[in-house]
């Protein structure tokens, strides 16, 4: 059974459909990406995924572990495993980053059962991770995403990820706004998660971020549907020819 | 349920012990109804009151009844009549809920939330027959306070109820009550001179340093000082204290008007740092049966180099209507004002302070936080004054206010009088609501919507909630959660 299957998966925005029957699978271990055109539906997909207010799913399914998820509210996804690793991600004055990573990893700690951390316990769990990701103490103890710069945002982000230890992660154009050398740091992160029982959906406009994070499987996103399935090649063979094709035949 | 039991036990032992310990019966004596030259007599009998006390709540009483009630407020209430109060030991109505069983459920289930040990939870809820005072808080507050109590004397400090103290010494209380918030003042605090029954005094001597955190929970029958409270807080040169007020359980009382009087005097070097928690019960979700929170809060801060620091957390009461303020007359002293008040459901709040800029170089700085939800109403109603010979005088004043939903208000009615032209007075504002991509991303890392607002709301109110007592922070924290249950979703 695929960790995550999508099937003929139909969505509104606005009253506006922008998901016309896209069909996806991820089997567990597997790292998938989604590339297309600006206005293909890319963030759309993450956020149908994750269950965000205003995206409307009226005709499909959203198969995660076999059982859809198309009525489970956000928190209960994120509680499951479901991550969101956002493009833009949000700033939340006066809390501090430490403080609200111990919130959600106590809270989905206490989903699956297992026990939360105090305060000092936890200082100890995020350092561990932290360092990789060339975060320091500092960084943890300023507001969440208050005053971070494009690079920062993305690393708290894989932080998250890592504390959290999803089993489905989706990674929202993370890649954007960041500069060589964030990028190498960034998708270290992203490829030290990489794990038998975990799945993975890079969705990217560009085929850069597939230099350093080699996926599985390469899919094209056109007009609200997948059009395109292929290996890592596919993404060189987008970058030389661009999206013109898929624009032109479905139009 | 096993903890609750347990609970049960440990409160009953220490009942038992309490009853042959501490408490002395109470006669049951009460005036009648309504409000007359003659009641007050008999409140001030009763107290074995000098006559110089007596004087004083008659010349008040004459004042109040020249006076109108005032209506310019933002939240309008029903008349209400003076006439048909009791002032003097309230008989036990048959109002009163006779068990738990009677007590809005919403209400039990923040006791539960917050810990509270079954038999407290009858006292808070005013239930008939609860013993007279809150066993639990109380009795280790008892031995907290004996153990203390020894060191506060050795060290000069005076600590007890405002009837005490106008006995045991009258020089202190006679040259300070009234001196900060004089008996016609305003018709509430008119009011509550003439027909105070109870409250607290505080007398820090010349130098001291208060050693520990002074708390109403400390003294014995605080909760009998009834809806007309009257708290005096003197810090004498040099000297400092800490006074926390309130608690975070809502409480209920069959008073629905309490206009309570706070008076603050810091003489020259001194300090004093008054914090509040109010969470009177706010009423059911329309606000049926809350209170009515009418309190006159004012320091002076006399002394050069003095400071009054004031911190607030409102969540409770139907409507709230306070302004604690300081009276900058020493130079170089210093005003602040810390505020979080966070309305819910039908809760209405006038609140805010005035910063009266008289010595040189005096300095004020207030930062409110507003939090509106569910039909709620808030208005920030604030008076910073910069006198003629405030030299240098400086202000900061913050005020943001966080809408929760689409049916709450928040309103921010600054005054600035600068009559002094080298004053420096600062005003910001921001109004702003729980953004729907704040509380989604809160959601996607897995907490519950409700989680999630008391997250944000308290990270919000981090600058004020910062500046309590730090067992006083912890508790303000969970308080500020459960005061918005409900409020999103």
């Amino acid at each position: 059974m695929p960790l995550l299957e999508i099937r003929n998966l139909h969505a509104n925005v606005d009253g506006k459909e922008i998901l016309k029957g896209l069909d996806l699978s991820i089997d567990a271990g597997e790292v998938h990406a989604i590339m297309g055109p600006n206005g293909s539906g890319k963030s759309t997909l993450s956020y149908v995924l994750t269950g965000r207010d205003g995206y409307e799913v009226t005709e499909g399914e959203i198969l995660f572990d076999g059982r859809d998820v198309v009525e489970m509210d956000p928190d209960e996804r994120a509680r499951e495993g479901v991550f969101l690793a956002f493009q833009y991600p949000v700033e939340i004055p006066g809390v501090t980053s430490m403080t609200f990573l111990r919130t959600a990893v106590n809270a989905v700690r206490e989903h699956r059962g297992e026990p939360t951390f105090d305060p000092m316990d936890f200082v100890k769990y995020v350092r561990e991770r932290a360092t990789d990701l060339n975060i320091s103490d500092e960084m943890l103890k300023r507001a969440v995403n208050v005053g971070f710069s494009g690079g920062e945002k993305k690393r708290m982000e894989m932080l998250q990820m890592a504390a959290l230890e999803p089993r489905v992660a989706i990674l929202d154009e993370t890649d954007s706004g960041l500069d060589i050398d964030a990028l190498k740091v960034v998708a270290d992160g992203v490829n030290a998660m990489r794990d038998p029982a975990r799945g993975m959906l890079l969705i990217t406009h560009y085929q850069r971020l597939l230099d350093y994070i080699v996926p599985d499987h390469v899919h094209v996103l056109a007009q609200g549907r997948i059009v395109k399935s292929g290996d890592k090649s596919l993404a060189l063979e987008l970058e030389e020819k661009g999206y013109a094709e898929f624009l032109e035949n479905a139009a | 349920m096993a903890a609750n039991s347990e609970a049960i036990e440990q409160v009953r032992s220490i009942g038992e012990q309490y009853k042959y310990g501490f408490v002395t019966d109470i006669d049951i004596e009460f005036a009648p109804k309504g409000l007359n030259e003659d009641i007050i007599r008999l409140i001030s009998e009763k107290k074995e009151e000098p006559e110089w006390m007596l004087e004083w709540r008659l010349k008040a009483y004459a004042h109040w009844l020249t006076m109108e009630e005032p209506t310019w407020q933002k939240p309008q209430y029903p008349a209400i009549d003076y006439q048909d109060s009791y002032y003097y030991a309230a008989p036990k109505t048959s109002e009163k809920p006779k068990s738990l069983d009677e007590v809005d459920p919403k209400l039990l289930e923040t006791y539960e939330k917050l810990g509270i040990p079954l038999r407290e939870q009858e006292v808070l809820a005013g239930v008939e027959g609860a013993p007279a005072v809150a066993v639990d808080a109380v009795f280790d507050s008892v031995s907290v306070a004996t153990t203390y109590k020894a060191k506060l004397e050795e060290q000069g400090i005076v600590f007890g109820s405002i009837s005490e103290a106008i006995k045991t010494h009258p020089e202190l209380v006679r040259k300070y009550l009234g001196s900060v918030v004089p008996h016609g003042d305003n018709f509430f605090a008119a009011l509550n001179a003439a027909v105070f029954t109870d409250g607290s005094f505080v007398y820090i001597p010349k130098g001291v340093h208060c050693p520990m955190e002074l708390s109403t929970y400390f003294r014995i029958n605080a909760e009998n000082t009834g809806q007309f409270e009257r708290t005096l807080i003197v810090a004498d040169e040099g000297s400092y204290v800490s006074y926390l007020e309130g608690c975070t359980a809502p409480q209920r009382d069959e008073n629905q008007l309490h206009a309570a009087v706070v008076e603050l005097v810091a003489l020259d070097d001194a300090e004093i740092k008054y914090s509040t928690v109010q969470n009177w019960y706010p009423g059911d979700e329309d606000g049926k049966g809350g209170i009515y929170n009418f309190v006159t809060k004012r320091a002076a801060c006399r002394g050069k180099n003095s400071k009054v620091s004031w911190t607030q957390v409102e969540t409770g009461s139907a409507i709230t209507w306070k302004y604690p303020s300081c009276i900058l007359q020493g130079d170089n002293s210093v005003g602040e004002f810390y505020s979080v008040a966070i309305t819910n459901n039908a809760q209405l709040a006038d609140t805010g302070t005035k910063m009266i800029h008289i010595g040189k170089n005096t300095r004020s700085k207030i930062i409110s936080k507003g939090i509106s939800a569910g039909k709620a109403d808030q208005t920030y109603r604030g008076l910073v004054r910069v006198q003629r010979g405030a030299k240098g005088a400086r202000n900061y004043t913050q005020c943001d206010s966080l809408l929760i939903g689409d049916k709450c208000g928040a309103h921010t009615i600054p005054y600035i009088e600068s009559q002094n032209p080298s004053a420096q007075v600062e005003h910001e504002a921001t109004t702003s609501r729980i953004g729907e991509d704040q509380l989604f991303y809160c959601q996607q890392r897995g907490m519950e919507d409700e989680e999630a607002v008391a997250l944000i709301v308290n990270g919000f109110c981090k600058e004020v909630l910062q500046t309590l007592p730090m067992e006083f922070a912890v508790e303000a924290q969970k308080l500020v959660g459960i005061s918005l249950e409900g409020s999103v979703g």
